[in-house]
């Protein structure tokens, strides 16, 4: 398959890629309604009237009357729902009930930040991940290979806020290698990335194993080596390619739990995302916030596992006509 | 695998004899075990109540009086983390056991009526699934404000759509064997082909996903306390207590080791025991 041909190749006419892709979108629209009715009932679900929940509880009766006219809440519920749907589409969120700014401008600075953290946490996972993963299947029951299969058990059995308050006691507090908090630089973000990724990196060397595993016994990495080509070159030209196919799906799932578990570690860390920026809506009762930050982030992960799907029917064209 | 379940007791037998050469597994086996045995024994096993502090004795360090040393207001580290189990146990149990029944209820009906009962509990599942791991917990409790209660519906709900994808398909690939088409011809009901049928014949892919969830419950569960949003302090629970070590991690880095590490021993030994189990229930899975 030639590199110049690819683009075409996407929407070749009877290769099923363009289908699949529209098939893929269409069966999202079910899920993104679920997902912004679930925002939606987000103020309808807590218990108590919606417009003392956002005005306050201790807020007088003409307040009390001018959010709910504000908020349109004394509209039926699908009247609602829809105004609800076209101001997101548009990217208005609403205002923060507690500090009177625009949500989307709360918002897009925060997401911005954990996507970044979730970012270069998923780079490292992936590093670390794939040369463990790889590493281990050639090497299968080496001393290696044990090693990194219990480094993996640990990177899956460790709490996230833990091991980020396990690398902040050792490397800021101790060694003082690394700010313990806050933002700015890069320093800033590599404890957080690291204590976030730790989990990643072990499912994908976990899942680089298995899959370079499977591949090894092919018969034709048996033909590779009975023909004389060199190891090196059957592991990685030969094996790798193939074995990366399922791993491309991990790393996609991988980041989306990222962008939502890093919620932990911006606590532990104290650093302004999306996620703490939801929790601290919840505490101070600021719908509009916590609206917006579940559909924000729900949203980005169900576009992520889309461009993953994509890529691996891409990668592996049986999956096309599933 | 037979018509009238997988597990009978030669099979049992059988997956005894694999699992017990499997020495990580046996390692997660007794971690488990010995979990069990302190969150169920706690009132004995603890030297001190675990919320009874002498603020006299504030953050020590581990001594002989007090094996783990003692948090911010002069409690006892070590009876606080034996009472957390079990206050970790209560929610894994409440939260799987819920998973577990609402999802293979819904994966069953799914899997065995398909068409659009099918197209519509899979697509109520992708919406969960489209909250990203511990953040549809998050979004639960939004709703139903914190507090253990919530806290233990939060995680369960959480873990449904897990049970019912796992089931759904076994039941798929079971539905069209023989012995299932002989107990429709036979003049069976519906609901004695799902519950005697197809219930036992999935009880594997079940019984390691319940294993496998108690982990990663414990981690949900407490990752929502430690951000406050689960159980409540003074409950000695794992996450809570290491919320609550933030502030001391210079003065007393022990008060945030302790709770972390049990949370992982926990977590790990379910971890092992869940694979080990896989492994043994199929080993053409291994690898």
């Amino acid at each position: 398959m030639g590199e110049g041909r690819r683009p075409s190749i996407l929407f070749h006419k009877g290769d099923g890629m363009g289908r699949y892709i529209l098939k893929r979108i269409f069966m999202l629209l079910p899920v993104l309604f679920g997902v912004s009715l679930i925002s939606f009932s987000l103020l309808h679900l807590v218990p108590g009237d919606p417009a003392i929940l956002m005005a306050g509880e201790d807020a007088n009766p003409e307040f009390i009357q001018a959010v709910r006219k504000e908020y349109g809440l004394d509209q039926p519920l699908y009247i609602q729902y829809f105004h609800f749907v076209s101001h997101v589409i548009r990217g208005d969120f609403g205002i923060s009930i507690r500090n009177r700014e625009p949500v989307i401008k709360l918002l897009k600075e925060r997401f911005l930040f954990t996507v970044q953290l979730s970012f270069i946490s998923i780079l490292i996972a992936g590093f670390v991940g794939l040369i463990a993963g790889i590493i281990s299947s050639t090497k299968q029951y080496s001393l290696f290979d044990h090693l990194s299969m219990v480094g993996a058990l640990f990177g899956i059995s460790m709490p996230i806020f833990w091991f980020g308050l396990l690398l902040m006691l050792v490397f800021s507090v101790h060694l003082r290698w690394f700010p313990a908090g806050g933002k700015g630089t890069i320093l800033h973000l590599i404890l957080p990335a690291i204590a976030l990724g730790a989990s990643g990196a072990a499912v994908i060397a976990r899942m680089t194993r298995a899959s370079m595993l499977e591949v090894i016994r092919q018969d034709y990495i048996r033909t590779a080596r009975a023909n004389g080509l060199r190891e090196f070159i059957v592991i990685y030209k030969h094996a790798l390619k193939n074995a990366m196919i399922p791993v491309v799906t991990v790393f996609g799932l991988e980041f989306g739990y990222m962008l939502g578990g890093a919620v932990l570690t911006e606590t532990v860390f104290s650093l302004p995302g999306v996620g703490r920026l939801m929790v601290d809506g919840i505490f101070q009762r600021d719908y509009p916030i916590v609206q917006g930050s579940m559909l924000l982030v729900a949203t980005t992960f169900v576009l992520v596992n889309l461009l993953t799907d994509i890529a691996y029917a891409f990668f592996d064209p049986r999956i096309r006509y599933e | 695998m037979n018509e009238k379940g997988l597990l009978k007791r030669g099979q049992i037998g059988e997956v005894w004899r694999r699992l017990r050469r499997n020495r990580a597994a046996i390692g997660g086996g007794i971690i488990v075990l010995l979990f069990v045995f302190i969150a169920i024994f706690a009132p004995w096993l603890s030297p001190y109540p675990p919320n009874e502090g002498d603020l006299t004795k504030r953050l020590k360090s581990p001594c002989r009086e007090h094996l783990f040393g003692t948090d911010p207001l002069g409690r006892d580290l070590l009876s606080r983390v034996i009472y957390g189990a079990r206050i970790s146990l209560q929610i894994q149990i409440i939260s799987v056991s819920i998973a577990l029944v609402i999802g293979t209820l819904l994966g069953m009906i799914g899997g065995y009526y398909g068409g659009r009962l099918d197209n519509l509990i899979m697509r109520l599942m992708d919406i969960l699934l489209a909250f990203p791991g511990i953040f549809l917990a998050i979004s639960i409790i939004a709703v139903l404000g914190p507090g253990l209660t919530n806290l233990m519906l939060a995680a369960g709900i959480y873990s449904i759509p897990q049970f019912a994808r796992i089931v759904r398909g076994s039941v798929i690939s079971l539905k069209e064997k023989e012995f299932i088409e002989a107990a429709r011809a036979v003049g069976e009901r519906d609901l004695d082909i799902l519950f005697r049928y197809l219930l036992p014949n999935s009880m594997a892919p079940i019984i390691v996903q319940t294993t496998l969830r108690m982990a990663t419950v414990l981690l949900t569960a407490s990752g929502l306390s430690f951000l406050g949003l689960g159980v409540q302090p003074p409950t000695p629970e794992w996450g809570a207590m290491l919320s609550n070590a933030r502030a001391y991690l210079i003065t007393a880095p022990h008060v945030a080791t302790v709770p972390g590490l049990a949370i992982m021993l926990v977590v790990m030994g379910f971890n092992l025991f869940g694979d080990g189990l896989r492994d043994s229930l199929d080993p053409r899975l291994r690898d």
